[in-house]
């Protein structure tokens, strides 16, 4: 069991979002976390990182309850990409991937030539390697995305969760992203949780999958369990069809009714 | 490998972190010893080995000695007054993610000019004129803290970024500069002129003091042991808490010990603009935002600036000393404007 959560409520103000969310993530599992806007993903996946504390119930990464870790060891157990960022100082994205290295070296003023080989490796594993040298401000949304996720890999966690990591980036790199993703769980034995709107994406690359209704409500179970049309169709509030193609399942949304 | 190759990275900052910082330790001597050197009498360099000999060894004898010891105490004062300045700069920057942030856009010096004011106003000493200032200071700040928690919050639970307390610290500096201007209006003619001069900021008065060195040295090792904290600050926010950061215990020391710099630089100075903003503005231009080469850049860079305006004002147009204070105005607006034009292009 890595990361599972007991009886766990989130609420935005007086709104329920979550109630009573019983959920365990095992390791080398891939989830992703399908609901419509504002229906507590990212409240959930904050609360998950250590952001935010759980509206109740508790929130425990293996066996031990998230407040009673020390921050510097939990750094190097998750991994935390948010939704979006922004930047406010020159920094190059070699310094920014090295920033991720700072659970590793806190008390050294400088960063070790680990730290850097594993920035190196970071940054040609989401093909910005030639960006290094780059002012993070001057890098296009995609880019800067890859960056984050680069970032996230130098940090070299087991427990990865990721909000949205397929915003911004171009098709080619939605694709690589997620197949990098999904060999770094069945091939490295990494865990990770990610937030995702495109359900083809999901669907083929993860393992399980949680749906939030936005109300307390929710549904976790293996892909073939929870990403059913009907099943979907209810938590994202629209007709959505599902069709096998070359062994594949591809969701399509219906067309709304014109009136 | 080859991959590698094509796209050389940077020589890390720590190579370049000893070559830039002693680079400026030389500057910074270099400031002193102008310093030192002009006035209406001016030193020759031949001269200046014996006299600082002399001074050193506490018999000031010949009077080039006596006109260095003159000159070294107000450019003491100088150079820790400018390196407070910058190194609150760079703290008040980080700490609320913003390159436009200076030491007092949270109105503790405001606060500081309150105090001094009414100090002035009621005709007190110049030691009650600084303990005004530095409780005025102290008690902006305090109120800052009480107001503002909320961003300084301690534990991992760290929501939100620091808007509150910017917000706080421009409604508190509002209330003060309003509380100054009703003092100037009421101020008889007599007294206008030195609390004009204390708003501006000089250092025509202010003796050779231990206790501003004591501040700046504390508040340098605070920050240099910070250093990678407030850079992962800077870069991820909030989500700093995620890498291993206590954003909350930083938020609260970066605010606290800014703070004591500003009122420390304040009281013994009154509030001299500029430096706290272009310093690290230039340094960061110059050597790139890294804190832990940054840090100990903008306080060597600040206190020699400091030194060097200060000559320049008490100089250029001599005997008639000028307020340190318009002379890092005059040349920091051009320097601020230039960095703002090359950055945007």
């Amino acid at each position: 069991m890595t990361i599972a959560t007991r009886q766990l409520e989130l609420r935005a103000g007086d709104r329920v979002l979550v109630h009573g969310l019983d959920w365990s993530v095992a390791a080398g599992e891939c989830w992703s976390i399908i609901g419509r806007n504002g229906a507590g993903k990212s409240t959930l996946l904050r609360t998950m990182a250590g952001l935010r504390a759980p509206d109740a119930g508790a929130i425990a990464l293996h066996g031990r309850l998230l407040p009673d870790w020390p921050l510097e060891a939990l750094a190097r157990e998750r991994a935390y990409l948010p939704q979006s960022r922004s930047d406010a100082f020159a920094y190059s994205v070699m310094e920014t991937v090295l920033s991720a290295r700072h659970p590793y070296h806190a008390n050294h003023y400088w960063e070790q030539s680990d730290d850097h080989h594993a920035a190196v490796n970071a940054l040609a594993a989401m093909e910005v390697d030639h960006l290094a040298s780059r002012d993070v401000r001057t890098l296009s949304g995609g880019e800067r995305q890859r960056v984050a996720i680069a970032a996230l890999l130098a940090q070299d966690s087991p427990l990865l969760l990721l909000d949205e990591p397929a915003n911004a980036l171009d098709l080619a790199h939605q694709v690589r992203t997620m197949s990098l993703l999904s060999r770094l769980c069945r091939q490295s034995g990494k865990t990770i949780v990610m937030i995702g709107h495109d359900l083809n994406l999901a669907h083929s690359i993860s393992t399980h999958a949680l749906l939030l209704m936005g109300d307390g409500r929710w549904h976790a179970g293996t892909v073939d369990d929870a990403l059913q049309a009907p099943l979907l169709s209810s938590y994202l509030g629209h007709p959505i069809d599902a069709i096998e193609n070359k062994g594949r399942r591809i969701f399509i949304p219906l067309e709304a009714p014109h009136d | 490998m080859f991959r590698r190759a094509m796209h050389p990275v940077p020589p890390p900052l720590r190579q370049r972190a000893l070559p830039i910082i002693a680079t400026l330790l030389c500057v910074a001597v270099a400031s002193l010893l102008v310093a030192g050197m002009s006035g209406s009498i001016a030193v020759a360099p031949a001269e200046l080995p014996d006299a600082v000999a002399q001074v050193l060894r506490g018999r000031p004898e010949s009077l080039a000695a006596s006109l260095v010891e003159l000159r070294a105490g107000r450019a003491l004062m100088a150079f820790v007054t400018g390196g407070a300045l910058a190194l609150a700069g760079v703290m008040m920057q980080a700490l609320l993610r913003n390159p436009l942030a200076d030491p007092y856009v949270l109105g503790i010096s405001a606060g500081a000019s309150v105090g001094a004011l009414f100090a002035l106003l009621m005709m007190c000493a110049a030691a009650t004129v600084d303990g005004a200032a530095m409780a005025g200071a102290v008690t902006v700040a305090l109120l800052l803290y009480l107001l503002a928690r909320r961003d300084m919050r301690s534990g991992v639970a760290v929501e939100g970024g620091t808007s509150m307390l910017l917000l706080t610290g421009t409604i508190l500096q509002s209330a003060s500069m309003a509380l100054v201007t009703l003092m100037l209006s009421i101020a008889p003619e007599g007294r206008l002129r030195s609390m004009v001069f204390w708003m501006i900021g000089e250092l025509a008065g202010a003796p050779l003091r231990v206790l501003p060195w004591i501040v700046l040295g504390a508040a340098l090792a605070y920050a240099l042991c910070n250093a990678r904290a407030m850079n992962m600050l800077a870069l991820h926010a909030e989500a700093a808490a995620t890498l291993g950061v206590r954003v909350g215990a930083v938020r609260k020391g970066l605010f606290f010990v800014s703070a004591v710099l500003t009122a420390s630089a304040v009281t013994s100075a009154g509030a001299i603009g500029f430096v706290g903003l272009i310093v690290p503005h230039a340094c960061r231009f110059a050597f790139g935002p890294d804190h832990r080469v940054l840090i100990p850049a903008a306080v060597l860079g600040g206190g020699s600036l400091l030194v060097l305006c200060d000559t320049v004002a008490r100089t250029v147009v001599a005997p008639t000393q000028l307020p340190v204070g318009a002379i890092t105005a005059l040349i920091g607006t051009p320097v601020f404007l230039y960095q703002l034009h090359r950055m945007h292009k």
